[in-house]
């Protein structure tokens, strides 16, 4: 599997020959590789493009912040692709995938390794348009929910939000 | 799930956990008591819950579990209840414990299986009426007997079931993947017992499919055993497809010609017409499976047949004739040659009855010239010895082996059932196997010496390292193949051959009832041919010119018409016009193996028989009888009139000819020994190399073969298909 992985960065994607390599490389029969790389959706057994927007539409992508819907439409009217679809330069491809385990940051979506996460209509267009210029954006959570370092919570630390005790507390005295 | 190619590597790990537990241990394990359906029953620690059950006679039903296969435990069928247990549990899957209480036939073990019934029938198409596999179909027989009475599944929004795309896997097997259920059994065989990873699961959940993903042909020569396999119609024969029942067919009991292991068989007919040939269990030969030439030359039978007696008239042209002046004609000629100027030769798809009754004509007549068109050495001991021809060990006796040495053969084509027994002992047994020969694709790893002869003979004089690994090993078999044995230095090379056999068994004190020298045949008569008598080889009759020539099936071409003199008179007597009909004078039609109750000898020495399944077409007739006949024209007739009257000279020729199932020993290997010493023959520098080196080669071996159009396809496949 990580060969495949391996395979697929170099790539791009996975085409059969590619299959066929590593299968030869660790001399197994071509079959046994090809059930390992239909079974995984993470292997493009398809070419895409070099933008690959995973876009989360698992219920709480759809339900919390903006909405995974709207972003959804966004992307799709930014590109003029629809789900599934390769712009026709190449350059990005969308795909609508089950949870991709951020749902903290709602809504989201996934290009090639990077995670955007909070997400705005706003921000979306923006990501889209940097990518556009090969600029890759700061990953990680937008201006969704004020542009949080991570997945803290909306009014601020509730627990751990003193300085950490030393060693010793709450130890009895006498040991 | 299961997969081969790592476990070949993990078993050798798991033997060794094994036998550190056995040390651990004291004497035999003891057995476990469980309770099936509150009976006890005493299973051996390790067995499954199902096979417990089928200890106490219940029947589990099941769909992915296969007693030769690996287990995969997918289909849920087997699940049943036990006791202490919240979920019912898969028995295929689950060794039994101590005082397990399980419940075949609980309300819990019943409602799972309706459960299971009714989400496998979800997806499955209902088709029956036109699916082949309808009349002994696993599923059609256990939805009947364990699944729901009604259905719940409704589809209205016209949904449709799920709809999988047919692969195109070569011209033997017909694909309706929609029908598959998923259990793997095909896939498992492939990979287990047929050695070519060509199947296998592709997508996952609702996606998952069973195939080759790209599109490929199932190359394997015992691609046809998916079909038996297939517990639904998603497999079938191809070349069988939509012409019979099951039901409506009649089933006997026969035995296999296409190699020499005589695989047993049973012959499917309807209106005297073989309609597909199934395997029939044989534990000692072929287990439950059978070759693809086995199962499916069978059209050949109906092909090229020879049909009338033929007469070649002054013009030179072949014509019809009836039986009498076709025999008064062979007769008239014999009668006016002397009777050692009349050869016999027989081909390789003879009954032991024909030979029998050619061999006593032509020693009446005062010939000694019979002949088997293969030719096997007769120097030294030559034929005089039963064990010099015979696979000594047995088929079964590889399973025991642990090292085994193949020299110019290629076992895989030669003769596959025998391969799969060796790649069962490779992955099962830790069998070592080493070749002297062509490098060939065996579907196991093997060790290769080279395939120079020069190799034999250092093997035999032990300065090849190999003949210390020989001598080592406690249960070694050589096995030659009859090919390497047709050379012109064929003596020597057995020499070389028996002279290793014989040091190794007795540096490896493996004792008598070992026997280390093995020798693979190719044709189905040769072993019977030998016992009778008949000299291998057709060079006796080149040096003695014949007047006239008997040849009786004898199709490979061993002596061509310009070998023969000028004004030789050959009679062909067989059931194909193959190549020996085209240079006969007088052709008398015979019967092919479904068509006569006949003997055969198989390369163990192991007498079995064959059933009249359909009859002979037209005016062809059975062999024995047609010479019986002639006998009687010449004015010396045989003395024999029934069928058991030929199986008794065959006894008094030689009692194991007609012990039927059971493989007579032969232990003369010293004495062999001491006669090949004799042998002056010089190895030749000639490379080893067997006759069959590829798939293709495999599928025309004899007359039959040739004449059937599926084999034609098979090989038209096999050079175009990736």
């Amino acid at each position: 599997m990580p060969l495949l992985d391996l395979a697929q960065r170099q790539h791009g994607w996975l085409p059969i020959s590619a299959l066929h390599a590593v299968a030869d490389l660790l001399k197994m029969p071509k079959m046994r590789v090809y059930e390992v790389a239909t079974f995984y959706t993470m292997y493009n057994r398809e070419p895409v493009g070099k933008y690959f927007i995973q876009i989360c539409t698992t219920t709480p992508c759809i339900v919390n912040g903006v909405g995974c819907d709207v972003i959804l439409d966004c992307i799709q009217k930014e590109l003029g692709i629809h789900l599934g679809e390769t712009t026709p330069d190449g350059k990005f491809s969308l795909l609508e995938v089950e949870c991709l385990g951020a749902c903290v940051n709602a809504p989201m979506v996934q290009i090639n390794d990077n995670f955007y996460e909070d997400l705005t209509v706003e921000d979306m267009t923006r990501i889209i348009n940097d990518l556009k210029q090969d600029k890759i954006p700061k990953p990680g959570p937008q201006s969704g929910q004020g542009h949080r370092f991570s997945c803290e919570p909306k009014g601020g630390l509730t627990c751990l939000n003193t300085e950490p005790r030393g060693p010793g507390f709450g130890i009895r005295a006498d040991l | 799930m299961l997969r081969l190619w790592p476990l070949a590597r993990n078993c050798k790990a798991t033997k060794a956990l094994a036998s550190l537990a056995r040390c651990s241990s004291t004497g035999a394990p003891a057995k476990v008591e469980v309770f099936v359906d509150d009976k006890p029953v005493q299973v051996e620690p390790g067995t499954t819950i199902l096979q417990a059950c089928a200890e106490a006679g219940v029947e589990i039903p099941r769909f992915c579990y296969h007693e030769r296969l690996s287990i995969a435990g997918n289909c849920r069928m087997c699940l049943v209840e036990v006791e202490k247990s919240p979920k019912p549990i898969a028995s295929c899957a689950m060794p039994v414990m101590k005082g397990m209480k399980i419940k075949t036939d609980s309300e819990m073990t019943r409602k799972a299986r309706e459960g299971v019934m009714e989400f496998l029938l979800m997806n499955h198409p209902l088709d029956c009426p036109i699916c082949d596999q309808g009349g002994e179909c696993d599923l059609q027989d256990q939805s009947m007997a364990f699944g729901s009475d009604r259905s719940r599944f409704t589809d209205m929004e016209h949904g449709g079931k799920r709809a999988v795309e047919d692969k195109n896997i070569g011209p033997l097997i017909k694909t309706i993947m929609t029908r598959c259920i998923h259990c793997t059994r095909c896939i498992r065989f492939a990979s287990e017992v047929a050695g070519v990873d060509d199947l296998g699961t592709t997508g996952r959940g609702g996606d998952m499919q069973v195939g080759t993903y790209v599109e490929k042909m199932f190359k394997s020569e015992l691609s046809g055993n998916i079909i038996d396999l297939c517990p639904v119609g998603a497999l079938t024969a191809k070349p069988s497809a939509f012409t019979a029942r099951p039901w409506e067919t009649r089933r006997i009991d026969s035995v296999d010609v296409m190699d020499a292991l005589g695989s047993n068989i049973v012959v499917n007919t309807r209106t005297n017409e073989v309609l597909r040939i199934l395997p029939r269990t044989n534990d000692a030969v072929n287990e439950e499976w059978i070759s693809d030439a086995t199962r499916f030359a069978y059209d050949g039978l109906k092909r090229q047949r020879l049909t009338a007696p033929f007469v070649r008239n002054a013009a030179g042209q072949l014509e019809q004739t009836d039986w009498e002046t076709a025999l008064v004609k062979v007769a008239q000629k014999l009668v006016q040659v002397p009777g050692e100027k009349v050869a016999g030769v027989a081909g390789g798809l003879v009954d032991a009855e024909a030979l029998v009754a050619l061999k006593d004509y032509l020693n009446k007549l005062g010939s000694e010239a019979l002949c088997t068109e293969e030719i096997f050495p007769m120097d030294g001991a030559g034929t005089d010895l039963r064990s010099n021809y015979l696979l000594n060990t047995g088929i079964q006796g590889v399973e025991r082996a642990d090292l085994i040495l193949l020299v110019g053969t290629n076992p895989r084509f030669e003769a596959p059932l025998f391969n799969a027994r060796i790649r069962k002992s490779w992955i099962n047994n830790e069998l070592t196997v080493a070749v002297v020969g062509t490098r060939v694709d065996l579907t196991y790893d093997y060790d290769h010496l080279g395939d120079s002869t020069k190799i034999l003979a250092d093997i035999a004089a032990g300065k090849h390292p190999f003949a210390q690994t020989l001598g080592k090993a406690k249960n070694p078999m050589v096995v030659v193949g009859s090919a390497a044995l047709q050379r012109k230095d064929g003596a020597a090379i057995h020499r070389a051959v028996a002279t290793m056999a014989q040091n190794a068994r007795v540096q490896s004190g493996c004792g008598d009832d070992w026997k280390v020298l093995n020798v693979l045949h190719r044709v189905a008569s040769q072993v019977a041919a030998l016992d009778l008598g008949y000299k291998a080889g057709v060079e006796y009759i080149r040096n003695n010119p014949p007047s006239v020539l008997y040849m009786l099936g004898a199709d490979e071409g061993a002596l061509t018409r310009d070998q023969l003199p000028k004004d030789c008179f050959v009679i062909y007597q067989g059931h194909h016009g193959d190549r020996g009909a085209a240079m006969a004078d007088v052709i008398l039609p015979g019967a092919a193996y479904t068509e006569k109750d006949a003997t055969y000898v198989n390369t163990e020495g192991r007498a079995q028989y064959t059933k009249t399944a359909v009859t002979p077409p037209m005016l062809a007739r059975e062999d024995w009888k047609i010479i019986r006949a002639l006998s009687e024209m010449t004015g010396n007739a045989l003395p024999y009139d029934r069928i058991q009257d030929v199986r008794d000279r065959l006894y008094d020729v030689s009692p194991n000819l007609v012990q039927y199932g059971a493989a007579e020993d032969a232990n003369y290997f010293k004495q062999a020994q001491e006669l090949a010493a004799g042998i002056s023959g010089k190895l030749e520098e000639k490379p080893l190399t067997p006759s069959l080196l590829n798939l293709k080669d495999f599928y025309m071996t004899n007359s039959i073969g040739r004449a059937s159009q599926t084999m034609a396809k098979c090989v038209k496949a096999v050079q175009e298909m990736p």
